[in-house]
């Protein structure tokens, strides 16, 4: 066990632990968030997305000992349900989900890239979104939320 | 006094009215002495006897004290608390649910606070399955007749408060007022305010006409969507209990190995860890993170006999066809087939096969669980409280009565997923160690041992004569089970109760089938859409073909199997749909209009008709003319069906292009319709039929679990593919057909169950080259083409 300090969602937390945990744990777990989720452990699905250093990044592979510097922005941390950051009030407006469970890797893969490329072409967001898994199949929407949010923030 | 209508003062509560109280504001103190409160009982009498009476009488009533009935409950200050039996998955339940008590009862949906699947708290209302949880609660019966009754409860409160008769008053936004003087009114919780009526339910209230519906009908947004986009929901996954540990459970590397012995020493110098847990051929470890107990389930050493082999992957369709002993089932049987076909002037016969696929939801299954001596209360995204309750009661051996669950949503389960299982494996680990235990599987612990959705071989046989007309139908079927829903009595249906000792239910052999019986049943949809369905002289069909005959062989499977998102309907479908597009090509017709021809049902007519032309079907025979033997070709495909025979008219339009290159298959347009019955919500309605239509081509396209000689292989995403995000998502349209006169009828796995057949039949309309098995993969589809062209070198 280490002393580690990570930066999550604009707060600092000191944490006692193993640093070759996955930082999935420690955010779901140590700090409680609900945001990430563990959905598959081998970054195949998408839904432990984190965001870090401007990166969408999948935490369940992450071991937190590689994190002490990084900027770390959860679900959570962009918006909440009475004050929705613009891509989760796009997601709102468009009911562009189902169970829900997936929404971190979605929302954040996306998020990311129009971040960084605001002019992202379809194929670059498809090339994104390429290992995201959404198995209600809520793609239709999804991909109209984010559409929506690309061109209402003007981004 | 005036004399109030089914007034109650009950002296005493049960503990779970009680605790129902508590969690609606209101206090035992508020109940027998302060506020008031409206109840009314789902079933008759039983709530308001266990109510006024408490639990002692309601032993001798031969009600246990905590079989408490759910009710509607009005404070006074008018908000309402209704309870269900029937939980959300994701598919907006929640949400048409509260829609309907607001409606029922004319107040504003957030004035309506909706408890659901908690066995301590809910009325068993059995399991959230099938698309009949919509029907359940908005027909004749629970929720919406609960609703009509405090309403008209409320109205005759109000009558004698301002002295006119029922008729003159009028309801809206929980304010009753007089229709020709809106200032003389009175809101429901001042007609409550500081008295407590107990009303059984009566069935005879009416329910509010369509024509006058203000909050039902509408697109409702989705109440846990803000929470879910904000990462604030509290999934199960999320739950998180004081002094919680975190276990992970070990399960045999090959299906059929027996624990022969676990090393305990191996994970001896693992920091965290708790216990090592064996019972039976259950091995889990408990630790105090969630790393720590991930560490020790890789490391713990257990030594396992051989597996008991599987047949192989290659053949299996083969091998199911010869399968005895077999349980045998005639839907219909018109005694003639045999002969029809004889004579017909030709006769299609084909065989279609249909892999494995799994739930495969995005979180792996998870559940927590907190035994403490012989009482157990489990958080679980179970699609059934009461049931559970039951078997993890066997599972723990306690009784039911000390087990609480309570459900909490999970990843999307779609079907039977593993969240019964998890429930157990956390159960068992918690008992353990005398402390609340969290437990998530590993994705290969999901995937390796999960309750598939069936595999099929399915033949047909199609007579048609020289006019065009299906002279006969003949439809043989063999698919395999093992285990599926614990229901009440069978952990051992699911991995988990088999390792801890319990055996599967098995099927009882019935062979030779008897003769149809009863009434006409569809509802596996063995039946095509296109045959009369005639029992005992009674015709249940939509079709027109008298000839008829479908015989069912249920056979064992080495997996363990359950319903997986219209179950069996979508096989059934998936070859009835693509044998009728055969017989519409054998015979030159349009594939539109040769469905028609043989369609007796007015509804299924008026969807089918109405998404050929909302896609802009163009009407000829399929395949199309002048079709170049490589590049891209492109085609269209229809499919329809009645869902379980009466459950959801639905039909799918498709557009297709085929690389006849490379076998890549692009669905480009999706045109799907709909008609349930009177909409309570079309956008919910709308994004249950997108979703399901896009589920449907993954599985179509991609989905197929596969196994080597001991084991299941597909244990991954890269081993189990789905359609990910970044595919090419088609052009999708929905058309929802409203009808206010008949009842609701289910909605989520309706159009799921057509994608299969109407991309199968564009593939066939674009190539000429018909694909009989499941999944459309590049090399299937390749396979397809080449044989079609070896067809026509040959003649």
């Amino acid at each position: 066990m280490s002393a580690i300090t990570l930066t999550v969602n604009s707060r600092s937390h000191t944490l006692d632990v193993d640093l070759t945990t996955p930082l999935l744990y420690v955010l779901s777990d140590d700090l409680e968030l609900r945001g990430p989720k563990f959905g598959c452990g081998l970054a195949q699905c998408g839904a432990c997305t984190v965001i870090a250093g401007g990166r969408a990044i999948r935490s369940c592979v992450t071991p937190v000992g590689t994190m002490d510097a990084a900027d770390i922005i959860t679900l959570e941390g962009l918006g909440t349900a009475e004050k929705p950051h613009p891509i989760q009030r796009a997601f709102i407006d468009e009911q562009a989900t189902q169970c829900g469970f997936c929404l971190s890797g979605v929302i954040l893969t996306a998020k990311a890239l129009l971040d960084e490329n605001p002019k992202a072409t379809d194929k670059q967001m498809r090339q994104a979104m390429s290992t995201v898994l959404c198995r209600c199949f809520a793609h239709v929407r999804m991909l109209r939320a984010i559409k929506r949010y690309a061109r209402e923030a003007g981004v | 006094m005036r004399k109030r209508p089914a007034a109650a003062d009950p002296p005493t509560l049960t503990t779970d009215a009680l605790a129902a109280l508590n969690r609606s504001g209101l206090s035992r103190r508020d109940f027998v002495k302060g506020a008031g409160v409206l109840i009314v009982g789902f079933s008759v009498a039983r709530a308001s006897r266990i109510l006024a009476s408490g639990p002692a009488a309601a032993q001798n009533l031969g009600v246990s004290g905590d079989q408490l009935d759910s009710w509607i409950a009005i404070g006074d200050d008018g908000r309402v608390t209704a309870y269900t039996g029937k939980c959300e998955l994701g598919q907006g339940l929640y949400t048409a649910q509260t829609q309907l008590i607001a409606e029922e009862l004319a107040v504003p949906f957030d004035h309506v606070t909706l408890i659901q699947c908690d066995t301590a708290l809910t009325p068993d209302q059995g399991t959230t399955s099938g698309s009949q949880s919509h029907p359940a609660n908005f027909n004749t019966s629970n929720l919406a007749q609960a609703g009509a009754t405090a309403r008209e409860a409320l109205l005759r409160l109000a009558a004698e408060r301002l002295q006119v008769p029922v008729e003159q008053l009028t309801v809206e936004d929980g304010v009753i007022s007089v229709r020709t003087d809106p200032s003389r009114s009175v809101g429901y919780g001042a007609l409550v305010g500081g008295k407590k009526f107990s009303l059984q339910l009566d069935s005879g209230a009416k329910r509010k006409h369509p024509s006058e519906w203000r909050v039902l009908g509408k697109a409702v947004p989705r109440s846990e969507i803000p929470a879910l986009v904000a990462g604030r929901f509290e999934f199960v996954h999320n739950v998180r209990v004081p002094g919680m540990l975190h276990g992970r459970v070990v399960r045999p590397p090959v299906v059929g190995a027996t624990l022969v012995s676990v090393d305990e020493r191996s994970v001896g110098d693992l920091p965290g860890l708790v216990k090592v847990v064996v019972k039976n051929d259950f091995v889990g470890v408990v630790a105090e993170k969630p790393w720590q107990a991930i560490q020790a389930a890789r490391k713990l050493a257990c030594k396992w006999s051989s597996g008991v082999g599987l047949p192989s992957h290659g053949d299996f369709h083969e091998q199911l066809r010869h399968q005895s002993p077999t349980r045998d089932t005639l839907v219909v049987d018109s005694k003639d087939v045999d002969e029809t076909l004889a004579r017909a002037a030709s006769v299609v016969s084909a065989t279609y096969r249909y892999p494995y696929q799994m739930h495969g939801s995005v979180g792996s299954s998870c559940a927590v669980a907190d035994v403490q001596g012989r009482k157990a209360t489990i958080w679980s995204a179970t699609q059934a409280v009461h049931p559970l309750r039951q078997t993890a009661a066997m599972i723990l051996g306690v009784s039911p009565q000390e087990v609480r669950i309570i459900f909490k949503m999970g990843s999307g389960c779609y079907g039977f997923n593993g969240a019964d299982t998890v429930s157990y494996d956390a159960a068992l680990l918690s008992q353990a160690v005398g402390r609340a235990v969290r437990v998530q599987l590993t994705r290969r612990d999901e995937m390796a041992w999960e309750n598939y959705g069936y595999a099929y071989v399915i033949d047909q046989r199609v007579g048609v004569d020289t006019q065009r007309r299906i002279l006969a139908w003949d439809h043989e079927a063999w698919y395999p089970t093992l285990g599926s829903r614990p229901r009440s009595g069978t952990p051992g249906n699911v991995v988990t109760g088999f390792l801890a000792g319990f055996k599967p239910a098995v099927f009882t052999p019935r062979m030779p089938a008897p003769d149809p019986r009863g009434a006409y049943s569809n509802r596996s949809n063995a039946a095509p859409s296109y045959v009369a369905g005639c029992v005992g002289g009674r015709c249940g069909g939509t079709g027109t073909v008298k000839s008829e005959r479908v015989l069912t062989h249920n056979a064992r499977s080495p997996f363990f199997t359950g319903p997986l998102r219209s179950p069996s309907r979508l096989q059934n479908t998936f070859a009835h749909e693509s044998v009728m597009d055969e017989v519409a090509a054998q015979v030159g017709a349009d594939p539109v209009a040769f469905r028609l021809d043989h369609l007796s049902d007015a509804r299924l007519i008026e969807v089918l008709k109405a998404v050929a032309q909302k896609a802009n079907w163009d009407t000829r025979p399929s395949p199309r003319q002048g079709i170049a033997r490589s590049g891209v070709a492109t085609g269209r495909g229809i499919a329809c069906v009645l869902y379980e025979g009466d459950n959801g008219y639905c039909a799918l339009a498709t557009q297709v292009e085929v690389d006849q290159d490379t076998g890549a298959v692009a669905v480009k347009r999706l045109v799907a319709g709909l008609d349930c019955g009177p909409i309570s919500n079309p956008d919910g309605l709308r994004n249950q039929i997108e979703g399901g239509t896009l589920q449907g081509m993954s599985r179509a396209l991609l989905e197929e679990v596969t196994w080597d000689e001991e084991k299941v292989t597909s244990v991954d995403w890269q081993t189990y593919a789905s359609l990910p995000l970044g595919f090419e998502v088609p052009e999708m349209e929905t058309i929802l057909i409203n009808r206010a006169e008949v009842e609701a009828m289910g909605a989520g796995e309706t159009t799921i169950t057509l994608a299969a057949a109407a991309i199968g039949n564009a593939i066939f309309d674009a190539t000429g080259a018909r694909i009989r098995e499941v999944p459309f993969t590049r090399e299937r589809v390749k396979e397809a083409l080449a044989s079609r062209a070896a067809q026509s070198s040959g003649g």
